[in-house]
């Protein structure tokens, strides 16, 4: 791995990380919500694929770090799934979650 | 593996699901309030793709300090460092531009749910940038006198790791609109 | 790197108080810091449960030193009592003392490998029980909203009553926590890279198998609640509705964050005490433990599956109740690598050569009492029972049973059985069998009482149920006498224990360098070790940590470190 050649190599992993979010920016513009989810979180998953991969070289490090991260990833979809039926839920049988302001502490 | 880089792997490891509990919140939240789309319109999608531009080549500076410290030459690495450190001053310098703009025109912490997630994950995020940054430049030091050279990779993970939480705040906080 | 630090070891002229004693890097040193810090937490801890106690027994009596406890300040003891006994003595006694001790020394090299970070790690932590104990002293007073303080009570200072206290408290446990996740990373790191030559996996001893996957939970565990936890204290501070429903928020949102973790964190310090009990019965039984393998593939398994049960404490908080069947059944399903695990130290017991030593009579004591905490918390699984059981003394009684024999009988089942190899000294038997009985009867006489009262309906973190109808009767009352009066008991007995650690220290006899004839790599050092350990020359290990009686030998013990 000689020095100038892994140097190109981060130099182009690096433009195609801007043109990437050139897209990114750009897809919204659209105005088609389908295009500008892919342009924007799909996108985003391909950049920070490539941040690990190239820059952080998650490829060449042991096995069990790639295991690890994808752990943590794994526990955070579990968290999501686990709270998401509560929190976009506004009503339910018995109750709803009002727009209403404070009370003061007077009345108790 | 080195014991320093198993290090630093597990604190991403662990900061992995600190921002994670924090954008699975906002995204939650988000999901369900349709007017929150409303208040991140007034966003600066210029701003921060900018400042996603500052982010990604200050990584790449950093891998390259990383080569640079492989081969030994230390000197190089700590100019490379130094470049990183400027653009970590450069995206907080723009945040700062744009949190007074914002702050300014009455989006403050506690205007709504959008805008406090806004500030607070991104305050966050900054935390880690400088705190990032100042760790940056002991081993930038370091390096420059031929010392400590296997930590510029290791800064360098850490780096990449704030650059990635970037990389989806990006979208969270300003395209999704 | 070893030779090169003990070589260092070497140029170490006189250290002055403050380098050997306050800013050590020695794991050593900073386990006693930790251990003596969590200690004191401890009485500061049990002295609160003491006023709280009084105070229900005794309604509206001026509690001897202590005063009348108001209202508020019976919400304040109960909210940090939980919090101390939690996260400033389980945890720092359980994993950052007995790490700290244990791992270098177990793994036979001579510090962890990261020391500065390990002395910040517990500058951080005493920081936290400053700040923690400052909330007394504040105007408003400490907080006063439950160690799981929910929101919107949490959130706004004019319900909570303790605008700064609230807040205290919050930094307090968000710094304990950034000291754990500190030290984690040294007992991960130097778990996985430290080890002693020839030392595999599996030849590591089963206590720091059990702190690794506790700091490994842990760190897992946390990251939600850092997050929710800073997003308490904006809406506390800055005016945020993170958690305010008027405001597009949710309070439920914190409850999943705090859970979350909450939930991993009770295995957090349950798998080291399950390890430090498995020491003990191997070194008292003459044993190998019974399915060693199995035993730490199961604690793996109930760390994984410690992460898909959290909702089972808010069963009846209005989650979606599809969710609650779904944490119903993993909640029943966690039981099962538990039960297994606690079948496995019985079977390690069967036909073993037992001494009922003091550690011994603790690790007994943990298995027994741990049982009726475990079975009882099937009731409290099941979302349909729990509709009756939440927030009753049935909960608090459970978690006691569970709590106590982790915390504190696995502590002392740890403390006395490496109080030789910590500091040279024999404690004495005789007295610590009397705290031994004097502190495991009261321990049950206090709280069966609050199975019974739970089960008739007795809620919690109530000031005074003469208010209640339905449970001010006279037998209930009787009850709530009979467990005060067995908790005065058992605080009592602790100066038994308290007494003879300190005077052993001076008095006791000398332990030499493996009294209880054990096989692990920190008996074959000094007692107590020396500055790095091993003495400059690491062991080589040769074999797992429990070869007892093996056949055709003729001692009933075999050291990793002998070659044959």
């Amino acid at each position: 791995m000689s020095e100038q050649a892994g140097h190109t190599s981060y130099v182009k992993i690096w433009a195609i990380l801007l043109v990437l979010l050139g897209v990114s920016i750009a897809g919204p513009t659209l105005e088609i919500q389908v295009v500008t989810v892919i342009t924007a979180f799909g996108i985003a998953l391909v950049k920070a694929y490539m941040v690990a991969k190239h820059f952080m070289h998650l490829n060449v490090q042991p096995r069990y770090v790639a295991y690890v991260i994808c752990t943590c990833l794994t526990l955070m979809v579990v968290f999501w799934a686990g709270t998401a039926v509560d929190i976009y839920k506004q009503e339910g049988t018995n109750w709803a979650k009002l727009d209403v302001p404070a009370q003061s502490s007077t009345t108790h | 593996m080195a014991t320093g880089q198993l290090a630093v792997w597990w604190v991403v490891a662990s900061e992995i699901v600190i921002f994670g509990g924090l954008l699975a919140a906002y995204i939650e939240y988000r999901m369900s309030h349709v007017e929150w789309a409303g208040y991140a319109a007034h966003t600066n999608v210029w701003a921060g793709g900018f400042n996603t531009f500052v982010l990604l080549t200050s990584s790449l500076a950093a891998v390259l300090a990383h080569q640079a410290a492989e081969s030994g030459n230390g000197r190089k690495a700590a100019k490379l460092l130094g470049l990183t450190i400027v653009g970590a001053l450069v995206f907080l310098t723009v945040k700062a531009f744009e949190w007074t703009a914002e702050i300014q025109a009455g989006y403050t912490i506690s205007s709504n749910g959008f805008w406090a997630f806004y500030y607070t994950a991104a305050g966050i995020h900054a935390a880690h940038v400088i705190a990032g940054a100042i760790i940056m430049g002991f081993v930038a030091r370091d390096a420059l006198a031929g010392r400590e050279l296997h930590r510029v990779e290791l800064i360098g993970i850490y780096w990449h790791f704030v650059d990635i939480v970037w990389i989806f705040l990006f979208p969270l906080l300003y395209i999704a609109k | 790197m070893s030779e090169a630090t003990a070589a260092a070891h070497e140029d170490h002229h006189e250290m002055s108080f403050w380098a050997k004693y306050i800013f050590s890097t020695d794991h050593k040193m900073i386990a006693k810091q930790y251990l003596f810090t969590g200690l004191a937490m401890a009485l500061v801890g049990g002295f609160f449960a003491y006023c709280f106690r009084m105070q229900l027994a005794f309604p509206g009596m001026d509690v001897p030193l202590y005063g009348i406890v108001s209202a508020g300040e019976y919400n304040a003891l109960v909210t940090n009592h939980g919090t101390i006994m939690i996260f400033w003595v389980a945890m720092p006694v359980l994993i950052a003392a007995f790490g700290n001790f244990l791992i270098p020394l177990m793994l036979g090299c001579d510090d962890m490998v990261f020391p500065r970070v390990n002395r910040l790690s517990f500058q951080l932590f005493f920081l936290s029980t400053i700040v923690l104990l400052a909330a007394f002293f504040v105007p408003g007073g400490a907080f006063g909203g439950a160690w799981t303080a929910y929101p919107p009570l949490s959130a706004k200072a004019e319900y909570s009553l303790t605008p700064i206290g609230s807040s205290m408290w919050l930094v307090a446990v968000a710094l304990e926590f950034v000291a754990f996740l500190l030290g984690g990373i040294n007992f991960i790191t130097t778990t996985m890279n430290a080890r002693a030559q020839g030392m595999k996996a599996f030849d590591i001893p089963v206590v720091v198998w059990m702190i690794v996957m506790a700091s490994i939970i842990f760190m897992l565990s946390v990251g939600p609640l850092v997050a929710g936890a800073i997003m308490l204290l904006f809406d506390q501070l800055l005016g945020t509705g993170f958690y305010d429903p008027g405001r597009g928020g949710d309070p439920v949102l914190w409850q999943h964050m705090f859970w979350f973790f909450g939930h991993p964190e009770v295995y957090v310090v349950l798998l080291p005490a399950l390890g430090i009990t498995l020491e003990v019965m191997s070194v008292f039984a003459r044993k190998k433990p019974f399915g060693l393998r199995i035993i730490i593939y199961s604690a793996m398994g109930v760390g994984v599956l410690s992460f898909v049960v959290w909702a089972h404490h808010q069963f009846i908080s209005g989650i979606d109740p599809r969710m609650a069947n779904i944490f119903t059944i993993t909640t029943l399903l966690i039981s099962v690598p538990v039960a297994e695990m606690i079948f496995l130290f019985m079977a390690t017991l069967y036909r073993g050569s037992i001494t009922l030593s003091t550690p011994m009579l603790w690790a007994l004591a943990f298995v027994a009492e741990f049982m009726i905490g475990g079975v009882t918390g099937i009731y409290l699984g099941d979302n349909a029972s729990d509709i009756y059981f939440h927030d009753s003394y049935f909960v608090l009684a459970h978690f006691h049973y569970t709590f106590f024999p982790i915390s504190i009988i696995a502590v002392f089942a740890g403390l006395t059985f490496w109080y030789p190899k910590m500091f040279g000294k024999m404690m004495n038997e005789t007295l610590g069998k009397i705290h031994f009985w004097g502190t495991v009867i009261p321990f049950n006489l206090i709280f069966i009482p609050l199975f019974v009262l739970g089960i008739g309906g007795q809620h919690r973190r109530i000031f005074n149920y003469q208010h209640f109808t339905d449970l001010s009767s006279a037998s209930f009352q009787d009850l709530r006498v009979f467990a005060t009066i067995a908790m005065l008991v058992l605080l009592g007995f602790q100066f038994v224990f308290i007494y003879n650690y300190l005077v052993s220290m001076k008095k006791g006899p000398a332990a030499g360098k493996n009294p209880w004839r054990s096989n692990t790599l920190e008996w074959t050092t000094e007692s107590p070790p020396p500055h790095g350990n091993f003495g400059g020359v690491f062991p080589t290990v040769y074999r797992g940590p429990y070869e007892y009686s093996v056949p055709d030998r003729e001692s009933d013990y075999w050291p990793q470190d002998l070659p044959d």
